[in-house]
């Protein structure tokens, strides 16, 4: 049953790649969607029959599908691993991308390549359950670069257009650079390990015979990976660029995949960060930073996507401000509440795109609200949601991951956290009142939206509302459910509940600032930032990072290989060659000269020869 | 006389044989060399039987000699046939066997 989960999205993305390759004009609109959704529905039926069995009791759920390496010590296994965190994990991941698959259904109907997109939709959801359900860090691996390679296939999807294939090879690229600190950090911890087995089971029980020295390496070069895949500082310059891809993508990209892949790697390897808090700070620490930037350069992007991507960056910045304080459920509870939210923002923009002939620009919308009613309610309860009202899902999760921060007494991180707070509210209502509320700048032809892309957003809108009860504090009459479910090695904190009460109205009061400045700018008539002032400027221009990653990393590398190319090749590597192929040409010339077909010289050569061999036994051996 | 200067003379005469072996370019004149060379060494042959009372080598002279008479018909009229072929007896424009660049 374990197995099926993963098996099931590849064997179908097979099957769909197999009927697309076979003839790619044909639409065969009702099979691509039967096995398309059909796969993921079922996944999903699976992955809660497992929830269920964990719930009845059973600690972890192991399932090996056969051998795959086995040298000396060397064994790895293609084997499955469901515990508690997993089952977390793919519950959402399958039913949320089940969501996303429907309304994938409505969003690509017309589109040619239908079949072709689902076969790679199915592949990622696949990829992901490889990477959560993995026994061992090297099926997760495989599983992790899956994930980059779908995500590349999709981000470039729509390949006629030139800056599309620039912004997929960008995540394939900078994916690479975290990938390699994921893969030394694996390499590392095997040597540490000294072949006392490689699964996370066994790892977990042998982790003490690490140094700690090693120990915070492998932690931080893990965190590297998690850096890339997650899209934190510095690594994070993928994920605004990667909206090229169609919006269903992002929604996949942003909710349920790919970008929680980082988060749950450190929960997965919590064992390993416990041990090793320094380390932890230090994710936190980067976490927080991503989390106010990303929170500054969407408040003045105007791309809605655009708008969303650098909320799910600074979403994840507070997850790993959790994850880093060792308050691994919280993290983890954020991942699960904001999928649901943040799904259903990316659907209902999408909704509003197609609806508006594929115009992006929020400041070309407006007055949306009569005509797109669904997407408007069930994008203010996302909205709502990722801005910590309660009682919807954002609030529970985001005022457990500040808490900790007040409670550990980290009040930097705690201050960085409560600002991004502020900053969300704004930026997302910045967003919802200039597309809905503000005076149109033009009549608009409103495209009709298929109803398969509506349906999703309601129950999306369901979840955004509830889904934060299964984490409820016990200072709000709750018992945390979820952190008692998930077991893993938290933080123990104390704090008093007045302390925590205070903080969530804090929380709520700060959520409110924000949408009331929201309110006063954009409500009424909402116009484009202009950059006159210094700040807005470089705000606007996203504080400038592409250019000087382009300047500092891209033109002295290419400079290099430039000057590698030009120079070192031709004049060295090519020179030393072809002066050694000089030195046997002149060498042969010499000796042909010896062979020149006169028999008498043929006859000295003897001569010489016999002369040196007779006076070599005459004075070396003393014959005579 | 000794042996001594029979080996003397042998040596002289193979070494004569030798340098005109390697020297000359003449058909004829190496022909000669090659048969001064073989003869020195039948000398030493003989030389060697008288000395040590053994009749083998100068039977093998003997015999030497016979296959010298045989060579002298064998190489003339190979010699013939080359001045038919190429209007010349210098060894040097007989180099089919050079490397060609």
């Amino acid at each position: 049953m374990l197995s099926l989960i993963v098996i099931l999205p590849f064997l179908s993305a097979f099957l769909m790649a197999l009927v697309y390759l076979n003839n790619t004009k044909k639409k065969r609109y009702f099979f691509y969607s039967l096995v398309g959704v059909g796969t993921p529905a079922l996944s999903t039926v699976l992955s809660f029959m497992v929830g269920i069995e964990l719930l009845n009791g059973s600690d972890t759920i192991h399932h090996t599908l056969f051998q795959w390496i086995h040298i000396g010590d060397f064994n790895i296994e293609v084997a499955f691993m469901a515990d508690r965190l997993t089952v977390v994990m793919i519950s959402f991941i399958t039913l949320i991308g089940t969501l996303i698959h429907i309304y994938a259904a409505g969003y690509m109907k017309d589109d040619d390549t239908y079949g072709k997109f689902f076969s790679y939709f199915n592949l990622f959801m696949g990829s992901m359950l490889l990477l959560v359900l993995a026994d061992n860090p090297i099926m997760m691996f495989t599983g992790w670069e899956l994930v980059g390679l779908s995500s590349y296939l999709l981000i470039g999807f729509y390949h006629k257009q030139s800056s599309n294939i620039t912004a997929a090879n960008k995540a394939f690229i900078l994916n690479r650079v975290g990938d390699f600190g994921f893969i030394i950090a694996l390499s590392l911890l095997f040597v540490s390990l000294e072949g006392t087995g490689f699964t996370f089971e066994s790892i977990k029980t042998n982790i003490t015979m690490i140094n700690p020295e090693m120990l915070s390496l492998i932690g931080i070069l893990l965190f590297v990976g998690a850096m890339g895949k997650s899209a934190q500082i510095p690594l994070y310059v993928w994920l605004p660029d990667a909206m090229a891809g169609p919006t269903p993508v992002s929604a996949l990209i942003h909710a349920a995949t790919m970008v929680t892949a980082g988060v749950y790697m450190v929960s997965r390897y919590s064992f390993l960060y416990v041990e090793i808090p320094d380390i932890g700070l230090f994710i936190a620490t980067i976490g927080a930073a991503s989390a106010l930037f990303a929170a500054i350069i969407a408040s003045y992007q105007s791309d809605i996507k655009k708008i969303l991507a650098y909320s799910t960056m600074s979403q994840l910045g507070y997850m790993f401000i959790a994850v880093g304080l060792g308050a691994y459920s919280s993290g983890i509870f954020h991942v699960f509440t904001h999928a649901f939210f943040k799904a259903l923002l990316f659907m209902g923009a999408g909704a509003v795109i197609i609806s508006l002939h594929h115009e992006q620009n929020i400041f070309k919308m407006g007055g949306l609200k009569k005509d797109l009613k669904l997407v408007y309610i069930t994008m203010l309860i996302a909205t709502l949601a990722i801005s910590g009202i309660p009682p919807f899902a954002g609030f529970f999760s985001k005022d457990a991951i500040l808490v900790t921060a007040f409670a550990s007494e980290h009040y930097v991180l705690w201050g960085m956290g409560s600002l991004t707070a502020v900053l969300t509210a704004f930026y997302m209502f910045r967003l919802l009142f200039s597309v809905f509320h503000a005076k149109g700048k033009k009549i608009h032809t409103l495209q009709s939206i298929p109803k398969l892309m509506t349906y999703p957003l309601v129950f999306l809108a369901f979840g955004s509302t509830t889904a934060g009860f299964l984490g409820v504090n016990g200072s709000y009459g709750g018992n945390a459910w979820i952190n008692t479910f998930l077991a893993l090695p938290d933080l123990e904190l104390h704090i008093a509940h007045s302390t925590e009460y205070m903080l969530g109205g804090l929380n709520v009061l700060l959520a409110l600032t924000g949408i009331g400045l929201a309110y006063k700018i954009f409500a009424k008539e909402a116009k484009e930032v202009k950059a006159d002032r210094l700040f807005q400027k470089v705000v606007l221009n996203k504080f400038y990072i592409d250019e000087i990653y382009v300047f500092f990393i891209l033109k002295p590398l290419l400079t290099l290989s430039d000057f590698i190319a030009k120079v070192i090749e031709p004049k060295i590597f090519d020179g030393f060659i072809n002066f050694n192929v000089w030195g046997y040409r002149r060498s042969a010339l010499f000796f042909a000269k010896l062979q020149n077909g006169k028999v008498r010289y043929y006859a000295l050569y003897i001569l010489m020869g016999v002369s040196a061999m007779s006076c070599y036994l005459i004075f070396k051996l003393g014959v005579m | 006389m000794t042996p001594d200067m029979f080996f003397l003379l042998a040596s002289v005469l193979f070494s004569i044989g030798l340098v005109g072996l390697v020297s000359r370019r003449n058909l004829f004149v190496l022909y000669m060399s090659l048969e001064l060379m073989l003869s020195a060494v039948n000398l030493l042959l003989a030389t060697f039987s008288k000395v040590l009372g053994d009749a083998s080598g100068s039977v093998i002279a003997l015999l030497i000699i016979a296959v010298i008479a045989a060579e002298a018909a064998l190489f003339l009229a190979m010699i013939i046939h080359l001045y038919r072929t190429h209007r010349t007896v210098d060894s040097d424009s007989f180099n089919k066997l050079r490397e060609r660049v």
